[in-house]
C-alpha cells in the first residue's frame, strides 16, 4: 500500500473551503443551542411541574435518539407536511444547512441544559441563604449569585459539549452539506484515496478541537480567578 | 414601625416548627425588645438555631405567630422582604459571595434591595470595613482572608443594611481557636453600641459578659431563661445544670 503526501498537500487547501460551513453550522447551532439549554433550565427550575415536566420530556427525546436520525427526520421528513412547507419556516428548513442546524440546536440544547442545572444545583444553599437575609429577591439571587457560580462550575461539562458539536457538525454531509467532511468524501469518492483524505480530515478536526480546548481554558481560567488564594 | 420601648421588636407566640415528622420547635414564646442581648445556647439538636432562622424566615413557622417590629410574618413576600431589610445574620460558615470582592460583598445588597448609589455603597462598606478592622482587605476576595478576617467581613456585610436587629448563628464555631477572641472583639463592640442581638454560641465567657438574658433550650423547647449571672450561678433546671456541667468542665 502507498501512502501519497502529494494528495493530501493537494487536498488540504479543498477541505479548508468547508471550513466556512462548519464554523456557521458550529457557530450558530452552539448559540442558538445555549439560548434553548437556558430556556429548558428555566422550566426545569421553575417549580411549576407542567413546565418541568414538558422540557424533561423534551431532553429524554432529544437525548434519547442519535443526532443521525434526527438530522434524517428534519431532512427528509418535515417537508412532507404541507403546513411545514407553508409555513414561514419553510426557507429555512428547505435548505440543508438549515435542517442541520436546527437538528444540531435542538439535540444541544438538550444535553447543554441537563450541564447547566448540574451546575445551578451544586451552587451552595448558604450563599442563597445569605442573600435571602440581606433581602434579595429570588431573581436577584439567580441573577448575581447562582448564575456567576453555576456559570464556572458548568464550564468544563460545557467546552466538552461544544467539542462534540463540533464532531457533529460532520454528520451535515449526509444530507448533502459541503462541510470539511462532505468535501472529503467527494474528494475520496474522486480519488479512492480514503486513508490519505480521512486522516487529514481528523487531523484539521484535532487542530479545532485544540483551539475549543484552549479558548475554555482561559475562559476557566478568568472565572476562578476568585478561587486562588494568591493573586 | 416605631421605636417605642414597650412594644416589642420581636415577638413570637406559640411557635412550632416540624422537619417532616420531626418538631424541631415545641411551643416557643419569645419577646425580645430593643436593645436587648440575648444568647441562647444548648445542645446540637435542640432547635436554636432553627428558632432564629425563623425570624427572618428562613425558616417557615408551622405554628404561632411571629411579628418583627410590627410586622407579622407570613407567606406575604413584601413583608418577608421588609422583615429581612430590618434583620441581619450572620452564618457559622461565614457564606461571603466567593466570586465578589470583599468590597462588592458589602455593595451588593445595599444597591440592589436598599437601592443605594453606587459611590455611597461604598462609603458605607468602607466604614464597615474599618469598624471590623480590614479596611485594607477591601479589594481582596474571600478566599485570600482567615477565617476570622471572613467571618468580620460577614458582620460589616450585615452592618451595612442597618439592619435593627442582628441574629448570629453560631459565628465562631467554624473558626481557629485563635481566630475566635477577633471576631468576639467586634460581637462587643456591637453590643455596647446597643445593637439588639440574638447570638446562638457556645461562648460562655460572652454570654457572661455580654447578654441580658441566657436562653437554654433542649428538645425543641425552651427549658430555661434567666439572667447571666443568675443562668450561670443558680440554674434552676436539671437539664441546664447537666449542659452546664458537660461545657464548663474543661
Amino acid at each position: 500500500m502507498s501512502f501519497d503526501l502529494n494528495l493530501i498537500v493537494e487536498s488540504l487547501p479543498l477541505m479548508l473551503a468547508g471550513i466556512g460551513i462548519t464554523f456557521k453550522l458550529l457557530l450558530v447551532s452552539g448559540f442558538l443551542g445555549l439560548i434553548l439549554a437556558i430556556v429548558l433550565l428555566l422550566m426545569r427550575i421553575s417549580g411549576k411541574f407542567y413546565l418541568n415536566w414538558l422540557a424533561q420530556v423534551y431532553i429524554y427525546v432529544f437525548r434519547g435518539t442519535p443526532i443521525l436520525v434526527q438530522i434524517f427526520i428534519i431532512y427528509y421528513g418535515l417537508p412532507q407536511f404541507e403546513g411545514v412547507r407553508e409555513s414561514i419556516f419553510w426557507s429555512l428548513l428547505r435548505e440543508p444547512t438549515g435542517c442541520a442546524i436546527l437538528a444540531l440546536t435542538l439535540n444541544t440544547g438538550a444535553y447543554v441544559s441537563e450541564i447547566l442545572r448540574g451546575g445551578v444545583l451544586s451552587v451552595d444553599k448558604g450563599l442563597l441563604e445569605a442573600g435571602s437575609a440581606l433581602g434579595m429577591s429570588a431573581r436577584h439571587k439567580f441573577i448575581y449569585i447562582t448564575t456567576p457560580l453555576a456559570t464556572r462550575i458548568s464550564l468544563p461539562a460545557y467546552s466538552n459539549d461544544v467539542i462534540s458539536l463540533l464532531k457533529s457538525t460532520a454528520l451535515a454531509s449526509t444530507i448533502t452539506i459541503a462541510d470539511m467532511t462532505g468535501i472529503a468524501r467527494t474528494i475520496v469518492a474522486d480519488t479512492y484515496a480514503p486513508y490519505e483524505i480521512f486522516i487529514s480530515l481528523a487531523i484539521i478536526y484535532m487542530i479545532f478541537t485544540l483551539g475549543i480546548q484552549k479558548l475554555f481554558g482561559l475562559i476557566e481560567r478568568y472565572l476562578s480567578r476568585y478561587t486562588r488564594r494568591e493573586d | 414601625m416605631s421605636d417605642n420601648k414597650n412594644n416589642p421588636l420581636i415577638e413570637m407566640i406559640g411557635i412550632d416548627k416540624y422537619f417532616g415528622d420531626f418538631q424541631a420547635l415545641k411551643n416557643i414564646d419569645l419577646v425580645v425588645h430593643k436593645g436587648e442581648r440575648i444568647v441562647v445556647c444548648g445542645p446540637s439538636g435542640s432547635g436554636k438555631s432553627t428558632l432564629i432562622r425563623c425570624i427572618n424566615r428562613l425558616e417557615k413557622h408551622n405554628a404561632g405567630t411571629i411579628t418583627i417590629d410590627g410586622i407579622e410574618l407570613t407567606d406575604k413576600v413584601e413583608d418577608i422582604d421588609a422583615v429581612r431589610r430590618e434583620v441581619g445574620m450572620v452564618f457559622q460558615s461565614f457564606n461571603l459571595f466567593p466570586h465578589m470582592s470583599i468590597v462588592k460583598n458589602l455593595m451588593i445588597a445595599q444597591r440592589l434591595v436598599r437601592k443605594t448609589p453606587k459611590a455611597e455603597a461604598r462609603e458605607v462598606a468602607m466604614h464597615y470595613l474599618e469598624r471590623v478592622k480590614i479596611p485594607e482587605q477591601a479589594e481582596k476576595y474571600p478566599i485570600q482572608l482567615s477565617g476570622g478576617q471572613q467571618q468580620r467581613v460577614a458582620i460589616a456585610r450585615a452592618l451595612c443594611m442597618k439592619p435593627k436587629i442582628i441574629l448570629f448563628d453560631e459565628p465562631t464555631s467554624a473558626l481557629d481557636p485563635e481566630m475566635i477572641n477577633e471576631v468576639l472583639d467586634v460581637m462587643v463592640d456591637l453590643a455596647q453600641d446597643g445593637m439588639t442581638m440574638i447570638c446562638v454560641t457556645h461562648e460562655m465567657g460572652f454570654a457572661r459578659s455580654v447578654a441580658d438574658r441566657v436562653i437554654f433550650m433542649d428538645q425543641g423547647e425552651i427549658v430555661e431563661q434567666a439572667k447571666p449571672s443568675e443562668f450561670f450561678e443558680n440554674p434552676k433546671n436539671k437539664r441546664t445544670q447537666a449542659f452546664l456541667k458537660q461545657i464548663l468542665t474543661h
